[in-house]
Protein backbone atom coordinates (compact mmCIF):
# COMPACT_ATOMS: atom_id res chain seq x y z
CA UNK A 1 0.00 0.00 0.00
CA UNK A 2 1.65 3.22 -0.99
CA UNK A 3 1.60 6.06 1.23
CA UNK A 4 -1.11 8.47 0.61
CA UNK A 5 -3.60 5.12 0.82
CA UNK A 6 -2.47 4.48 4.35
CA UNK A 7 -2.69 7.88 5.70
CA UNK A 8 -6.57 7.70 3.96
CA UNK A 9 -7.27 4.15 5.58
CA UNK A 10 -6.11 5.66 9.17
CA UNK A 11 -8.33 8.72 8.61
CA UNK A 12 -11.48 6.65 7.51
CA UNK A 13 -10.17 4.27 10.55
CA UNK A 14 -10.01 7.02 13.19
CA UNK A 15 -13.31 8.84 11.96
CA UNK A 16 -15.17 5.45 12.42
CA UNK A 17 -13.72 4.52 16.03
CA UNK A 18 -14.69 8.33 17.31
CA UNK A 19 -18.41 7.99 16.04
CA UNK A 20 -18.32 4.71 17.43
CA UNK A 21 -17.02 5.91 20.28
CA UNK A 22 -19.67 8.89 20.82
CA UNK A 23 -22.41 6.82 19.71
CA UNK A 24 -21.39 4.31 22.56
CA UNK A 25 -22.09 6.54 24.95
CA UNK A 26 -24.52 8.68 23.37
CA UNK A 27 -26.83 5.49 23.36
CA UNK A 28 -26.04 4.78 26.78
CA UNK A 29 -27.00 8.47 28.10
CA UNK A 30 -29.81 8.22 26.11
CA UNK A 31 -31.32 4.52 27.07
CA UNK A 32 -30.36 5.55 31.09
CA UNK A 33 -32.78 9.06 30.24
CA UNK A 34 -35.29 6.60 29.02
CA UNK A 35 -35.31 4.36 31.50
CA UNK A 36 -35.82 7.13 34.31
CA UNK A 37 -38.07 9.02 32.75
CA UNK A 38 -40.50 6.07 32.10
CA UNK A 39 -40.43 4.51 35.81
CA UNK A 40 -40.39 8.35 37.08
CA UNK A 41 -42.40 10.54 34.91
CA UNK A 42 -45.89 9.52 35.89
CA UNK A 43 -44.70 10.17 39.85
CA UNK A 44 -43.75 14.36 39.03
CA UNK A 45 -46.46 15.98 40.24
CA UNK A 46 -47.10 18.98 42.70
CA UNK A 47 -47.68 16.89 45.75
CA UNK A 48 -43.77 15.31 44.87
CA UNK A 49 -42.80 19.05 45.53
CA UNK A 50 -44.69 19.99 48.10
CA UNK A 51 -44.30 16.94 50.41
CA UNK A 52 -42.07 15.70 52.93
CA UNK A 53 -40.34 11.93 52.75
CA UNK A 54 -42.78 9.65 54.07
CA UNK A 55 -42.90 5.63 54.98
CA UNK A 56 -45.29 4.97 52.08
CA UNK A 57 -43.57 5.56 49.05
CA UNK A 58 -46.75 6.97 47.29
CA UNK A 59 -46.71 9.67 49.81
CA UNK A 60 -43.24 10.61 49.91
CA UNK A 61 -41.77 14.30 48.57
CA UNK A 62 -39.00 15.92 47.98
CA UNK A 63 -39.76 19.26 49.60
CA UNK A 64 -37.44 18.89 52.13
CA UNK A 65 -34.76 17.89 49.55
CA UNK A 66 -35.13 20.21 47.05
CA UNK A 67 -35.38 22.67 49.66
CA UNK A 68 -31.62 21.65 51.10
CA UNK A 69 -30.36 21.33 47.33
CA UNK A 70 -31.36 25.26 46.67
CA UNK A 71 -30.04 26.34 50.14
CA UNK A 72 -26.66 24.50 49.84
CA UNK A 73 -25.79 25.67 45.95
CA UNK A 74 -26.53 29.32 46.50
CA UNK A 75 -24.40 29.54 49.93
CA UNK A 76 -21.93 27.30 47.93
CA UNK A 77 -21.92 29.63 45.41
CA UNK A 78 -21.74 32.79 48.00
CA UNK A 79 -18.66 31.58 49.25
CA UNK A 80 -17.21 30.21 46.64
CA UNK A 81 -17.31 33.22 44.09
CA UNK A 82 -15.47 35.72 46.36
CA UNK A 83 -12.68 33.39 47.31
CA UNK A 84 -12.05 31.90 44.46
CA UNK A 85 -12.03 35.23 42.17
CA UNK A 86 -9.53 37.12 45.09
CA UNK A 87 -7.51 34.03 44.39
CA UNK A 88 -7.45 33.93 41.03
CA UNK A 89 -6.73 37.65 40.90
CA UNK A 90 -3.98 37.24 43.31
CA UNK A 91 -2.32 34.55 41.13
CA UNK A 92 -3.04 36.06 37.94
CA UNK A 93 -2.28 39.98 38.67
CA UNK A 94 -0.31 40.20 41.86
CA UNK A 95 1.68 37.06 42.50
CA UNK A 96 5.09 37.34 41.42
CA UNK A 97 6.36 34.30 39.63
CA UNK A 98 8.55 32.05 41.93
CA UNK A 99 8.21 28.44 42.89
CA UNK A 100 6.15 28.95 45.43
CA UNK A 101 3.34 30.26 43.37
CA UNK A 102 4.15 26.96 41.28
CA UNK A 103 3.52 24.92 43.94
CA UNK A 104 0.29 26.72 44.42
CA UNK A 105 -0.91 26.76 40.68
CA UNK A 106 -0.03 22.79 40.21
CA UNK A 107 -1.90 22.09 43.64
CA UNK A 108 -4.86 24.05 42.36
CA UNK A 109 -4.80 22.21 39.33
CA UNK A 110 -4.37 19.06 41.34
CA UNK A 111 -7.20 19.53 43.64
CA UNK A 112 -9.70 19.41 40.86
CA UNK A 113 -9.21 15.81 40.31
CA UNK A 114 -9.19 15.28 44.14
CA UNK A 115 -11.98 11.89 45.01
CA UNK A 116 -14.68 14.11 46.21
CA UNK A 117 -14.99 12.06 49.14
CA UNK A 118 -11.95 13.23 50.91
CA UNK A 119 -13.42 16.96 50.64
CA UNK A 120 -16.28 15.19 52.28
CA UNK A 121 -13.75 13.97 55.37
CA UNK A 122 -12.20 17.26 55.24
CA UNK A 123 -15.66 18.82 56.02
CA UNK A 124 -16.35 16.32 58.84
CA UNK A 125 -12.82 16.90 60.45
CA UNK A 126 -12.89 20.48 60.11
CA UNK A 127 -16.08 21.65 59.97
CA UNK A 128 -18.19 19.63 61.69
CA UNK A 129 -16.24 18.59 64.75
CA UNK A 130 -13.59 20.79 65.02
CA UNK A 131 -15.47 24.17 64.26
CA UNK A 132 -18.31 22.01 65.81
CA UNK A 133 -20.71 23.56 62.93
CA UNK A 134 -22.71 20.19 63.68
CA UNK A 135 -24.43 18.89 59.90
CA UNK A 136 -25.30 22.28 59.16
CA UNK A 137 -26.49 23.49 55.54
CA UNK A 138 -23.31 25.99 56.34
CA UNK A 139 -20.61 23.24 57.34
CA UNK A 140 -22.33 21.35 53.88
CA UNK A 141 -21.77 24.30 51.83
CA UNK A 142 -18.73 25.29 52.93
CA UNK A 143 -17.14 21.48 52.16
CA UNK A 144 -18.47 21.64 48.81
CA UNK A 145 -17.44 25.66 47.89
CA UNK A 146 -13.87 24.05 49.07
CA UNK A 147 -14.68 21.19 46.51
CA UNK A 148 -15.85 23.39 43.51
CA UNK A 149 -13.62 26.36 44.51
CA UNK A 150 -10.99 24.69 41.91
CA UNK A 151 -13.02 25.20 39.00
CA UNK A 152 -13.71 28.97 40.17
CA UNK A 153 -10.41 29.86 39.87
CA UNK A 154 -9.51 28.31 37.23
CA UNK A 155 -12.19 29.39 35.16
CA UNK A 156 -11.57 32.87 36.40
CA UNK A 157 -8.07 33.01 35.44
CA UNK A 158 -8.90 31.55 31.96
CA UNK A 159 -11.17 34.30 32.09
CA UNK A 160 -8.77 37.22 33.24
CA UNK A 161 -6.29 35.88 30.66
CA UNK A 162 -8.23 36.31 28.07
CA UNK A 163 -8.68 40.03 28.38
CA UNK A 164 -6.44 40.82 25.66
CA UNK A 165 -2.89 42.87 26.83
CA UNK A 166 -3.85 46.39 24.74
CA UNK A 167 -7.41 46.92 27.09
CA UNK A 168 -4.51 46.90 30.23
CA UNK A 169 -1.99 49.41 28.60
CA UNK A 170 -4.66 51.73 27.44
CA UNK A 171 -5.92 51.86 31.33
CA UNK A 172 -2.71 51.72 32.72
CA UNK A 173 -1.84 54.64 30.00
CA UNK A 174 -4.46 57.26 31.16
CA UNK A 175 -3.39 57.05 35.05
CA UNK A 176 -4.91 54.20 35.86
CA UNK A 177 -3.34 51.77 38.84
CA UNK A 178 -3.38 48.24 39.16
CA UNK A 179 -6.37 47.93 41.25
CA UNK A 180 -8.71 50.55 38.79
CA UNK A 181 -7.45 48.24 36.05
CA UNK A 182 -8.50 45.29 37.61
CA UNK A 183 -11.34 47.23 38.97
CA UNK A 184 -13.00 48.67 35.83
CA UNK A 185 -11.56 46.99 32.91
CA UNK A 186 -10.09 43.13 33.60
CA UNK A 187 -13.32 42.40 36.00
CA UNK A 188 -16.08 43.20 33.72
CA UNK A 189 -14.63 41.86 30.85
CA UNK A 190 -13.52 38.55 32.54
CA UNK A 191 -17.07 38.27 34.25
CA UNK A 192 -19.20 36.40 31.55
CA UNK A 193 -16.28 34.06 31.62
CA UNK A 194 -16.25 33.77 35.92
CA UNK A 195 -20.07 33.74 36.27
CA UNK A 196 -20.11 30.22 33.58
CA UNK A 197 -17.59 28.78 35.65
CA UNK A 198 -19.45 29.87 39.34
CA UNK A 199 -22.49 28.78 37.90
CA UNK A 200 -20.64 25.39 36.35
CA UNK A 201 -19.11 24.81 39.85
CA UNK A 202 -23.05 25.79 41.66
CA UNK A 203 -23.91 22.64 39.66
CA UNK A 204 -21.52 19.96 40.35
CA UNK A 205 -22.14 20.91 44.23
CA UNK A 206 -25.77 20.34 43.09
CA UNK A 207 -25.22 16.70 42.10
CA UNK A 208 -22.49 15.83 44.45
CA UNK A 209 -23.92 13.03 47.13
CA UNK A 210 -20.31 11.39 48.69
CA UNK A 211 -18.74 14.39 50.35
CA UNK A 212 -22.31 15.54 51.92
CA UNK A 213 -22.98 11.75 53.61
CA UNK A 214 -19.52 11.84 54.88
CA UNK A 215 -19.92 14.90 56.86
CA UNK A 216 -22.97 13.52 58.08
CA UNK A 217 -25.99 15.05 56.17
CA UNK A 218 -29.16 13.23 56.92
CA UNK A 219 -30.56 10.83 54.86
CA UNK A 220 -34.35 11.60 56.67
CA UNK A 221 -35.53 15.10 56.93
CA UNK A 222 -38.87 16.06 57.51
CA UNK A 223 -38.11 19.70 58.44
CA UNK A 224 -37.07 23.03 56.35
CA UNK A 225 -33.94 24.92 57.70
CA UNK A 226 -35.31 28.00 59.13
CA UNK A 227 -36.53 30.39 56.28
CA UNK A 228 -33.91 33.55 55.72
CA UNK A 229 -36.26 36.34 55.33
CA UNK A 230 -38.26 37.00 59.10
CA UNK A 231 -41.31 38.51 59.83
CA UNK A 232 -39.64 40.53 62.44
CA UNK A 233 -36.66 43.35 62.19
CA UNK A 234 -34.26 43.08 60.62
CA UNK A 235 -36.19 40.68 58.25
CA UNK A 236 -33.34 37.98 57.15
CA UNK A 237 -32.59 35.30 59.48
CA UNK A 238 -29.17 33.31 59.45
CA UNK A 239 -30.52 30.81 61.57
CA UNK A 240 -31.35 28.26 58.54
CA UNK A 241 -27.53 28.24 57.83
CA UNK A 242 -26.95 26.45 61.13
CA UNK A 243 -30.03 23.21 61.01
CA UNK A 244 -29.56 20.58 59.64
CA UNK A 245 -30.26 19.47 55.92
CA UNK A 246 -30.45 17.01 53.37
CA UNK A 247 -30.73 17.34 49.72
CA UNK A 248 -31.74 15.84 45.98
CA UNK A 249 -28.87 13.27 45.51
CA UNK A 250 -28.85 12.10 49.34
CA UNK A 251 -32.86 11.69 49.53
CA UNK A 252 -32.48 9.87 45.98
CA UNK A 253 -29.68 7.35 47.58
CA UNK A 254 -32.00 6.98 50.95
CA UNK A 255 -34.77 5.82 48.06
CA UNK A 256 -32.50 3.46 46.34
CA UNK A 257 -31.52 1.49 48.79
CA UNK A 258 -34.69 0.86 49.74
CA UNK A 259 -36.48 -2.60 49.23
CA UNK A 260 -40.29 -1.34 47.90
CA UNK A 261 -41.03 -1.20 44.89
CA UNK A 262 -42.51 2.14 45.23
CA UNK A 263 -39.20 3.82 46.05
CA UNK A 264 -37.81 3.12 43.35
CA UNK A 265 -40.21 5.10 41.04
CA UNK A 266 -39.81 7.81 43.65
CA UNK A 267 -35.83 7.77 43.50
CA UNK A 268 -36.46 7.94 39.34
CA UNK A 269 -38.40 11.22 39.70
CA UNK A 270 -36.27 12.04 42.38
CA UNK A 271 -33.18 12.11 39.59
CA UNK A 272 -35.29 13.62 36.70
CA UNK A 273 -35.62 16.63 39.19
CA UNK A 274 -31.91 16.50 39.52
CA UNK A 275 -31.07 16.26 36.04
CA UNK A 276 -33.39 19.34 35.62
CA UNK A 277 -31.96 21.41 37.39
CA UNK A 278 -28.12 20.47 36.16
CA UNK A 279 -29.13 20.66 33.11
CA UNK A 280 -30.86 23.70 32.81
CA UNK A 281 -27.80 25.48 35.12
CA UNK A 282 -25.41 24.11 32.48
CA UNK A 283 -27.70 25.01 29.65
CA UNK A 284 -27.50 28.86 31.16
CA UNK A 285 -23.89 28.77 31.70
CA UNK A 286 -23.69 27.83 27.88
CA UNK A 287 -25.79 30.74 26.95
CA UNK A 288 -23.66 33.09 29.32
CA UNK A 289 -20.61 32.17 27.50
CA UNK A 290 -22.26 31.85 23.75
CA UNK A 291 -23.81 35.58 24.41
CA UNK A 292 -20.38 37.14 25.73
CA UNK A 293 -18.39 35.72 23.19
CA UNK A 294 -20.42 37.17 20.12
CA UNK A 295 -20.61 40.29 22.16
CA UNK A 296 -17.05 41.29 23.29
CA UNK A 297 -14.78 41.36 19.79
CA UNK A 298 -11.48 43.19 20.33
CA UNK B 1 14.48 75.52 29.32
CA UNK B 2 12.26 74.55 26.85
CA UNK B 3 13.05 70.32 26.16
CA UNK B 4 10.01 68.27 27.27
CA UNK B 5 12.62 65.36 27.58
CA UNK B 6 16.48 65.40 28.02
CA UNK B 7 17.25 61.64 27.42
CA UNK B 8 20.57 60.96 28.46
CA UNK B 9 22.95 57.49 27.65
CA UNK B 10 19.68 55.95 27.77
CA UNK B 11 20.72 51.76 27.82
CA UNK B 12 17.44 49.21 27.57
CA UNK B 13 17.99 45.53 28.26
CA UNK B 14 14.99 42.65 27.63
CA UNK B 15 16.66 40.29 30.24
CA UNK B 16 20.04 40.23 28.85
CA UNK B 17 19.63 41.06 25.56
CA UNK B 18 20.13 45.33 25.05
CA UNK B 19 17.49 46.57 23.23
CA UNK B 20 18.50 50.48 23.09
CA UNK B 21 22.27 51.35 23.06
CA UNK B 22 23.52 54.26 24.60
CA UNK B 23 20.81 56.66 23.37
CA UNK B 24 21.30 60.70 23.98
CA UNK B 25 18.07 62.83 22.62
CA UNK B 26 16.35 66.33 23.77
CA UNK B 27 12.61 66.22 22.25
CA UNK B 28 11.37 69.97 22.23
CA UNK B 29 8.51 70.96 23.65
CA UNK B 30 5.35 72.14 21.50
CA UNK B 31 7.01 70.39 18.71
CA UNK B 32 6.14 67.01 16.49
CA UNK B 33 9.69 64.69 17.06
CA UNK B 34 9.42 61.39 14.28
CA UNK B 35 11.42 58.70 15.31
CA UNK B 36 11.95 56.03 12.46
CA UNK B 37 14.02 53.09 11.61
CA UNK B 38 13.86 49.45 10.61
CA UNK B 39 11.24 47.06 12.28
CA UNK B 40 12.92 45.74 15.48
CA UNK B 41 15.43 48.49 16.21
CA UNK B 42 13.84 49.56 19.44
CA UNK B 43 11.63 52.55 18.55
CA UNK B 44 8.52 51.46 20.20
CA UNK B 45 11.07 50.53 23.38
CA UNK B 46 11.75 54.05 23.15
CA UNK B 47 9.33 55.86 23.33
CA UNK B 48 7.52 53.27 25.80
CA UNK B 49 10.37 54.22 28.06
CA UNK B 50 8.77 58.13 27.95
CA UNK B 51 5.51 56.89 29.93
CA UNK B 52 7.10 54.12 31.94
CA UNK B 53 4.98 51.61 30.03
CA UNK B 54 7.98 49.24 30.02
CA UNK B 55 7.55 48.57 33.68
CA UNK B 56 4.53 46.70 32.98
CA UNK B 57 7.58 43.92 30.98
CA UNK B 58 8.63 41.79 33.68
CA UNK B 59 12.33 41.65 32.18
CA UNK B 60 12.34 45.05 31.32
CA UNK B 61 15.33 46.87 32.77
CA UNK B 62 16.58 50.70 32.42
CA UNK B 63 19.84 52.37 32.65
CA UNK B 64 20.52 55.75 31.93
CA UNK B 65 18.44 58.89 32.51
CA UNK B 66 15.16 60.15 31.12
CA UNK B 67 14.56 63.81 32.72
CA UNK B 68 10.89 65.10 32.04
CA UNK B 69 10.75 69.00 32.56
CA UNK B 70 13.95 68.37 34.58
CA UNK B 71 13.22 65.55 36.85
CA UNK B 72 14.35 61.95 35.91
CA UNK B 73 10.95 59.92 35.55
CA UNK B 74 12.79 57.24 36.97
CA UNK B 75 14.17 57.88 40.17
CA UNK B 76 13.10 56.26 43.03
CA UNK B 77 10.27 58.89 44.41
CA UNK B 78 8.18 59.17 41.24
CA UNK B 79 4.92 58.57 41.04
CA UNK B 80 4.27 56.53 38.11
CA UNK B 81 1.04 57.14 37.77
CA UNK B 82 0.95 60.79 37.67
CA UNK B 83 4.04 60.09 34.86
CA UNK B 84 1.24 58.40 32.79
CA UNK B 85 -1.29 61.12 33.21
CA UNK B 86 0.98 63.67 32.34
CA UNK B 87 2.53 61.78 29.22
CA UNK B 88 0.03 60.14 27.41
CA UNK B 89 0.03 57.80 24.94
CA UNK B 90 -2.21 56.10 21.43
CA UNK B 91 -1.31 52.62 20.63
CA UNK B 92 -0.47 51.21 17.06
CA UNK B 93 -3.77 49.13 17.15
CA UNK B 94 -6.77 50.95 17.80
CA UNK B 95 -7.39 50.22 21.59
CA UNK B 96 -11.19 51.54 22.89
CA UNK B 97 -12.55 49.95 25.49
CA UNK B 98 -15.78 47.75 25.24
CA UNK B 99 -18.14 50.57 26.99
CA UNK B 100 -19.63 53.74 25.11
CA UNK B 101 -17.95 56.57 23.19
CA UNK B 102 -18.48 59.02 26.37
CA UNK B 103 -17.48 56.47 29.58
CA UNK B 104 -14.22 55.80 26.94
CA UNK B 105 -13.58 59.56 26.47
CA UNK B 106 -14.53 59.62 30.24
CA UNK B 107 -12.75 56.90 31.66
CA UNK B 108 -9.56 59.02 32.33
CA UNK B 109 -11.37 61.14 34.60
CA UNK B 110 -13.39 59.06 36.45
CA UNK B 111 -10.19 57.08 37.76
CA UNK B 112 -8.78 60.79 39.12
CA UNK B 113 -12.30 60.52 40.73
CA UNK B 114 -14.19 63.24 38.99
CA UNK B 115 -17.83 62.75 39.06
CA UNK B 116 -19.63 66.12 38.30
CA UNK B 117 -21.59 65.10 35.38
CA UNK B 118 -21.86 68.64 33.44
CA UNK B 119 -17.61 68.66 34.29
CA UNK B 120 -17.28 65.70 32.68
CA UNK B 121 -19.61 66.36 29.62
CA UNK B 122 -17.90 69.65 28.72
CA UNK B 123 -14.50 67.89 28.76
CA UNK B 124 -16.01 65.00 26.60
CA UNK B 125 -17.51 67.34 24.06
CA UNK B 126 -14.08 69.44 24.07
CA UNK B 127 -11.65 66.23 23.76
CA UNK B 128 -14.13 64.67 21.28
CA UNK B 129 -14.02 68.11 19.35
CA UNK B 130 -10.26 67.95 19.83
CA UNK B 131 -9.90 64.58 18.32
CA UNK B 132 -12.01 65.88 15.16
CA UNK B 133 -14.65 63.61 16.00
CA UNK B 134 -17.15 65.30 17.40
CA UNK B 135 -19.20 65.34 14.44
CA UNK B 136 -19.47 61.52 14.01
CA UNK B 137 -20.23 60.37 17.38
CA UNK B 138 -22.41 63.27 18.75
CA UNK B 139 -25.37 61.68 18.37
CA UNK B 140 -24.46 58.38 19.48
CA UNK B 141 -22.22 59.12 22.39
CA UNK B 142 -24.00 56.51 24.45
CA UNK B 143 -23.32 53.69 21.89
CA UNK B 144 -20.21 51.19 21.72
CA UNK B 145 -17.28 52.42 20.89
CA UNK B 146 -16.55 49.05 19.07
CA UNK B 147 -19.45 50.12 16.45
CA UNK B 148 -17.03 53.09 15.27
CA UNK B 149 -14.78 51.98 11.99
CA UNK B 150 -10.79 52.02 12.98
CA UNK B 151 -10.09 55.41 11.90
CA UNK B 152 -13.14 56.63 14.01
CA UNK B 153 -12.05 53.98 17.29
CA UNK B 154 -7.84 55.57 16.61
CA UNK B 155 -9.79 59.25 17.04
CA UNK B 156 -11.35 58.40 20.14
CA UNK B 157 -8.39 56.91 21.44
CA UNK B 158 -6.70 60.54 20.75
CA UNK B 159 -9.87 62.02 22.45
CA UNK B 160 -9.58 59.84 25.28
CA UNK B 161 -5.78 60.27 26.01
CA UNK B 162 -6.55 64.18 25.21
CA UNK B 163 -9.01 64.50 27.91
CA UNK B 164 -6.88 63.73 31.43
CA UNK B 165 -4.50 67.24 29.90
CA UNK B 166 -1.30 65.53 29.28
CA UNK B 167 1.60 67.53 28.65
CA UNK B 168 2.82 65.16 26.29
CA UNK B 169 1.43 62.51 23.55
CA UNK B 170 3.14 59.74 22.17
CA UNK B 171 1.93 57.97 18.98
CA UNK B 172 3.12 54.70 18.37
CA UNK B 173 2.53 54.02 14.26
CA UNK B 174 -1.24 55.11 15.39
CA UNK B 175 -1.82 55.08 11.47
CA UNK B 176 -0.33 51.58 10.41
CA UNK B 177 -3.76 49.97 11.00
CA UNK B 178 -5.83 52.45 8.81
CA UNK B 179 -6.73 53.42 4.94
CA UNK B 180 -4.95 56.84 3.59
CA UNK B 181 -8.04 58.53 4.12
CA UNK B 182 -8.13 57.99 7.98
CA UNK B 183 -4.57 58.36 7.90
CA UNK B 184 -4.99 61.84 6.49
CA UNK B 185 -7.44 63.15 8.78
CA UNK B 186 -5.04 61.61 12.15
CA UNK B 187 -1.79 63.48 10.78
CA UNK B 188 -3.97 66.24 10.07
CA UNK B 189 -5.04 66.01 13.98
CA UNK B 190 -1.07 65.40 15.02
CA UNK B 191 -0.01 68.48 13.21
CA UNK B 192 -2.95 70.67 14.87
CA UNK B 193 -1.88 69.11 18.22
CA UNK B 194 1.32 70.55 18.26
CA UNK B 195 -0.17 74.15 19.55
CA UNK B 196 -0.72 72.45 22.85
CA UNK B 197 1.17 69.78 23.19
CA UNK B 198 4.63 68.34 22.42
CA UNK B 199 3.92 65.25 20.28
CA UNK B 200 6.39 62.04 19.70
CA UNK B 201 5.19 59.49 16.89
CA UNK B 202 7.04 56.31 15.69
CA UNK B 203 6.34 55.93 11.87
CA UNK B 204 7.58 53.66 9.32
CA UNK B 205 6.23 56.01 6.62
CA UNK B 206 8.79 58.15 5.67
CA UNK B 207 6.50 60.98 3.96
CA UNK B 208 4.52 60.52 6.96
CA UNK B 209 7.12 61.51 9.66
CA UNK B 210 8.15 64.26 6.72
CA UNK B 211 5.15 65.84 6.45
CA UNK B 212 3.88 65.99 10.15
CA UNK B 213 6.92 66.68 11.97
CA UNK B 214 9.82 69.21 13.03
CA UNK B 215 12.02 67.04 14.40
CA UNK B 216 12.87 63.16 13.32
CA UNK B 217 15.39 60.26 14.80
CA UNK B 218 16.86 57.35 13.18
CA UNK B 219 17.22 54.36 15.24
CA UNK B 220 19.04 50.86 14.24
CA UNK B 221 19.99 48.31 16.14
CA UNK B 222 19.11 49.93 19.28
CA UNK B 223 21.17 52.97 18.52
CA UNK B 224 19.95 56.47 17.58
CA UNK B 225 22.07 57.09 14.62
CA UNK B 226 21.02 59.99 13.65
CA UNK B 227 18.80 62.91 15.29
CA UNK B 228 18.15 65.92 13.00
CA UNK B 229 15.99 68.69 11.96
CA UNK B 230 12.89 66.76 9.62
CA UNK B 231 14.08 68.86 6.71
CA UNK B 232 17.94 68.06 7.31
CA UNK B 233 17.42 64.55 7.70
CA UNK B 234 15.30 64.07 4.77
CA UNK B 235 17.29 66.40 2.16
CA UNK B 236 20.74 65.81 3.42
CA UNK B 237 21.20 63.18 5.74
CA UNK B 238 24.68 63.50 7.52
CA UNK B 239 24.67 59.62 7.97
CA UNK B 240 24.73 57.03 5.29
CA UNK B 241 22.54 54.74 7.05
CA UNK B 242 20.16 57.61 7.54
CA UNK B 243 20.22 58.25 3.53
CA UNK B 244 20.06 54.55 2.61
CA UNK B 245 16.95 54.24 4.54
CA UNK B 246 14.62 57.15 3.88
CA UNK B 247 15.22 56.38 0.26
CA UNK B 248 14.26 53.07 0.67
CA UNK B 249 16.92 50.90 -0.03
CA UNK B 250 16.66 48.60 3.23
CA UNK B 251 14.35 48.41 6.28
N1 LIG C 1 8.60 42.32 25.85
C1 LIG C 1 9.77 42.04 25.25
N2 LIG C 1 10.55 41.06 25.74
C2 LIG C 1 11.71 40.77 25.15
N3 LIG C 1 12.20 41.39 24.07
C3 LIG C 1 11.46 42.38 23.53
C4 LIG C 1 10.21 42.76 24.10
N4 LIG C 1 9.70 43.78 23.37
C5 LIG C 1 10.60 44.01 22.38
N5 LIG C 1 11.66 43.18 22.48
C6 LIG C 1 12.83 43.17 21.60
O1 LIG C 1 13.41 44.44 21.60
C7 LIG C 1 13.80 44.81 20.29
C8 LIG C 1 13.17 46.14 19.91
O2 LIG C 1 11.77 45.95 19.82
P1 LIG C 1 10.76 47.13 19.52
O3 LIG C 1 9.38 46.61 19.69
O4 LIG C 1 11.13 48.28 20.34
O5 LIG C 1 11.05 47.42 17.99
P2 LIG C 1 10.33 48.43 16.99
O6 LIG C 1 11.36 49.29 16.43
O7 LIG C 1 9.18 49.06 17.64
O8 LIG C 1 9.82 47.45 15.86
P3 LIG C 1 8.51 47.55 14.95
O9 LIG C 1 8.81 48.58 13.93
O10 LIG C 1 8.39 46.20 14.35
O11 LIG C 1 7.38 47.91 15.85
C9 LIG C 1 13.40 43.68 19.37
O12 LIG C 1 14.56 42.89 19.12
C10 LIG C 1 12.41 42.90 20.17
O13 LIG C 1 12.50 41.54 19.86
MG1 LIG D 1 7.03 48.98 17.39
Amino acid sequence: MNRKLLNRFYDRGFLFVGIFATSISLIFLLALLLDVIADGMGRLGWQFFANYPSRKPEEAGILSAWVGTVWVMVLTGCIAFPLGISSAIYLEEYSSKNWLTDIIEINIANLAGVPSIIYGLLGLGLFVRFLNMERSVIAGAMTLAILVLPIVILSTREAIKSIPPSIREASYALGASKWQTIRNQVLPSAMPGIMTGVILAMSRAAGETAPLITMGALTYVAFLPASPISSEFPYISIQGLFDAFTVLPIQIFNWVSRPQKGFAIDAAAGIIVLLIITFVMNAFAIYLRQKYQRKIRW
Amino acid sequence: MNNAFNIEKLNVFYGDKPALDDVNMEISQKAVTAVIGPSGCGKSTFIRCLNRMNDLIPVFRLEGSIKFNGTDIYSKDIDVIDIRRRVGMVFQKPNPFPKSIYENTAYGLRIQGIKNKSRLDGIVEASLKKAAIWDEVKDRLHQSALSLSGGQQQRLCIARAIAVEPEIILFDEPCSALDPIATAKIEDLITKLKDDYTVVIVTHNMQQAARVSDYTGFFMMGKLHEFDITKKIFTAPSNKMTEDYITGRFG
